[in-house]
């Protein structure tokens, strides 16, 4: 009965009851949809990052990353392929590159780049490359004078496939070495940098330019659990030679990693402005809805109720409409994330601003249970304590002055 | 056997410097069982007494001992206590809680005693029936009259089984035919259950219910 009390009360003055409702449903969904939005373009610039070669965790020779030569390549891929078949997780994926700077040049133009060696077939299943071939073809394992480069490039270098392309690049004796190729096709990346950089030729072709017989400068590896990354990283580091360096993707894409940081804490700051305007909203209409009633809990400490009740009931009231806002505004956050889940919301327009931000084109809001439930949590428990103080208010009122009140 | 007995009780308001003194050394034993009248005018003093009998406010002076407690002693949650068990209190008006309805008003101070659900359901339809709103139980206070609210405070003033039930002028609102017959109504209650029962009034033919009349007049005990 307590509890219909509470209940019936919320009801006594509706549009009131809706007034705060309104507030915490449009606090809580505010909140879970930006959470969402936030998760998914962390997810999606994660993604992408990993897509566009860099993949969970890489295996280099130690001092690749300071200096990305030819001449600083592991000399044992097919023990080292053995030892990754043996350890890495099922469902694991792996690919082997040779990957050096490079210039490619036409008759005209020509431009700094990243050659990459990869083994087409394998990679395929881990980066973005297969899947990014807007005109031509994929590269073909089977065509050693095959190459394929970006939209950006081929611009700048003003070409287009099927024409000649000259690659130049220090092979594993420090020589110059330099080979023509002819590009089969053309990609487009997320981010023109990307585009820019990378020109994709088969494997065996780059250890032949580079002089490398069998050598790799570099394995990717991509894991089914984006969460073991940093785990599977350790236990390899554990079990290869000394001189390979194990790289998680926290590490590859630190830049990534600290604008994630950085949504995240912006994430937190509006958890903080929206709920400070609820709490005001739901402090000031309760305040209003107690001091109506003085003469009520008045009656109430009369017939002996004692002031721990009062508290409780007009705790138990704002609990009824925290539970329902709550539930709403989940609601309608879920509704909204769905409905975006398919179309994304799609930021291609700014572009040029994205790109600038590492904001991915397309954004799908990703709707994590931890986040809701700490959003939740964060409504209802805070949301209780600040309506205690109406409700010490009303526990406050003696009876004798509470009856008088008129 | 006396179920209330003030001792020389003074209760004094002040507003900033000024003082009104508005209860002036009251001393009064009430028995058991008895349907006492405190009749007295305006500002005489009535409801600061009551107030102070039903343990809703703190004497100055004196004390006020209740069913063997005496009130001063307690603290405000056994005060609290003494209310809900001992004590049944009826107002001149605003008796009922607006969003129960007559037979919720009457069980709610059974479940604040802890009675079991059944229980003060047949308890408080039994009571409502017995004032005369057999047929009424599902009504708010908003529908219904003035004397029907009056009879269903009543009835929620003897739920909780009290040794005492207090009733600051109960007909004060209502046309003088309706206030006699919830007089009537209380005294059979009185005599029936033997509960204690102390009104005040200022309306003589209500006086004329009262087994003992009591005058009050700035705060004194003027006769009986
Ligand atoms: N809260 C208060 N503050 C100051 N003075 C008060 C207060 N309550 C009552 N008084 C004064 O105390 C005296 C007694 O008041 P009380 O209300 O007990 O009279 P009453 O007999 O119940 O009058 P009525 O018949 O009008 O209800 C009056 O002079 C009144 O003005
Ligand atoms: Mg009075």
């Amino acid at each position: 009965m307590l509890l219909q009390l509470a209940w019936r009360n919320i009801w006594r003055n509706p549009r009131r009851t809706i007034l705060i409702l309104a507030a915490v449903t449009i606090a809580v969904w505010s909140m879970v949809f930006s959470s969402a939005l936030m998760r998914g373009i962390a997810d999606q610039m994660v993604r992408n990052g990993i897509a566009t070669l860099t993949g969970h965790i890489q295996i280099h020779q130690q001092g690749f990353r300071d200096d990305p030569s030819a001449a600083m390549h592991m000399k044992n891929p097919t023990e080292l392929k053995q030892t990754l078949q043996d350890h890495l997780p099922p469902g694991a994926l792996f690919s082997a590159r040779v990957r050096t700077n490079a210039v490619a040049s036409n008759a005209r133009h020509s431009g700094g780049v990243t050659l990459v060696g990869i083994d087409p077939d394998r990679e395929k299943k881990l980066s973005f490359v297969s899947s990014s071939i807007i005109s031509g073809n994929y590269l073909d394992a089977e065509d050693p004078y095959g190459i394929i480069i970006g939209t950006s490039l081929m611009n700048s270098l003003k070409t287009r496939v099927g024409n000649k392309l000259v690659v130049m690049a220090q092979d594993t004796r420090q020589k110059m070495s330099s080979r023509a190729f002819r590009i089969t096709g053309e990609y487009r990346a997320e981010l023109e940098a990307t585009e820019k950089e990378f020109v994709f030729i088969t494997l065996p072709a780059a250890q032949n330019l580079l002089k490398m017989d069998e050598a790799l400068s570099e394995i990717c590896i991509v894991l089914p659990d984006r969460e073991k990354v940093r785990e599977t990283a350790a236990a390899l580091a554990r079990i290869l030679p000394k001189d390979h360096e194990i790289l998680a993707w926290q590490e590859m894409l630190p830049l990534v990693t600290a604008t994630l940081r950085l949504y995240e804490s912006i994430i937190y700051l509006w958890y903080l402005v929206a709920f400070t305007a609820m709490a005001f909203g739901l402090v000031n209409t309760f305040l209003m809805a107690v001091l109506e009633r003085i003469r009520e809990f008045g009656l109430l400490r009369a017939l002996g109720m004692k002031s721990r009740w009062i508290i409780q009931g007009v705790m138990t009231e704002s609990f009824f409409l925290l539970v329902i806002g709550i539930a709403l505004g989940n609601a309608l956050g879920a509704i909204s994330v769905i409905g975006l889940s398919h179309t994304g919301i799609d930021l291609s327009v700014f572009a040029g601003g994205t790109q600038y931000w590492g904001l991915p084109k397309i954004i799908y809001p990703v709707l994590l249970a931890s986040d809701a439930i700490l959003v939740n949590g964060i409504v209802l428990v805070l949301g209780l304590l600040v309506s205690g103080y109406p409700a010490l208010k009303a526990s406050h009122f003696t009876p004798v002055e509470a009856m008088a009140h008129t | 056997m006396c179920i209330v007995e003030c001792e020389n009780v003074r209760k004094i308001y002040r507003k900033g410097t000024q003082e009104v003194v508005a209860l002036d050394g009251v001393s009064l034993k009430i028995k058991k069982g008895e349907f006492l009248a405190l009749a007295g005018p305006s500002g005489s003093g009535k409801t600061t007494l009551f107030n102070v009998l039903g343990g809703l406010d703190r004497v100055d002076e004196g004390c006020v001992i209740l069913d063997g407690d005496e009130l001063n002693q307690l603290t405000d949650s056994r005060l609290a206590e003494l209310r809900l068990r001992k004590i049944g209190i009826i107002f001149q008006s605003f008796n009922l809680i607006p969003v129960l309805s007559a037979l919720e008003n009457v069980e709610f101070v059974m479940l604040l005693q802890g009675i079991p659900p059944a229980e003060r359901n047949r308890k408080a339809k039994e009571l409502l029936g017995d004032v005369g709103l057999g047929g009424l139980y599902a009504r708010r206070p908003a529908e219904l009259s003035g004397g029907q609210q009056q009879r269903v405070a009543v009835a929620r003033a003897l739920a909780g089984n009290p040794a005492i039930v207090l009733a600051d002028e109960p007909t004060a609102n209502l046309d003088s035919q309706t206030g006699a017959r919830l007089l009537a109504l209380m005294k059979e209650m009185n005599q029936t259950r033997k509960v204690t029962f102390i009104f005040s009034t200022h309306d003589r033919m209500v006086m004329e219910y009262a087994s003992r009349l009591v005058h009050i007049k700035d705060g004194r005990i003027r006769d009986e």
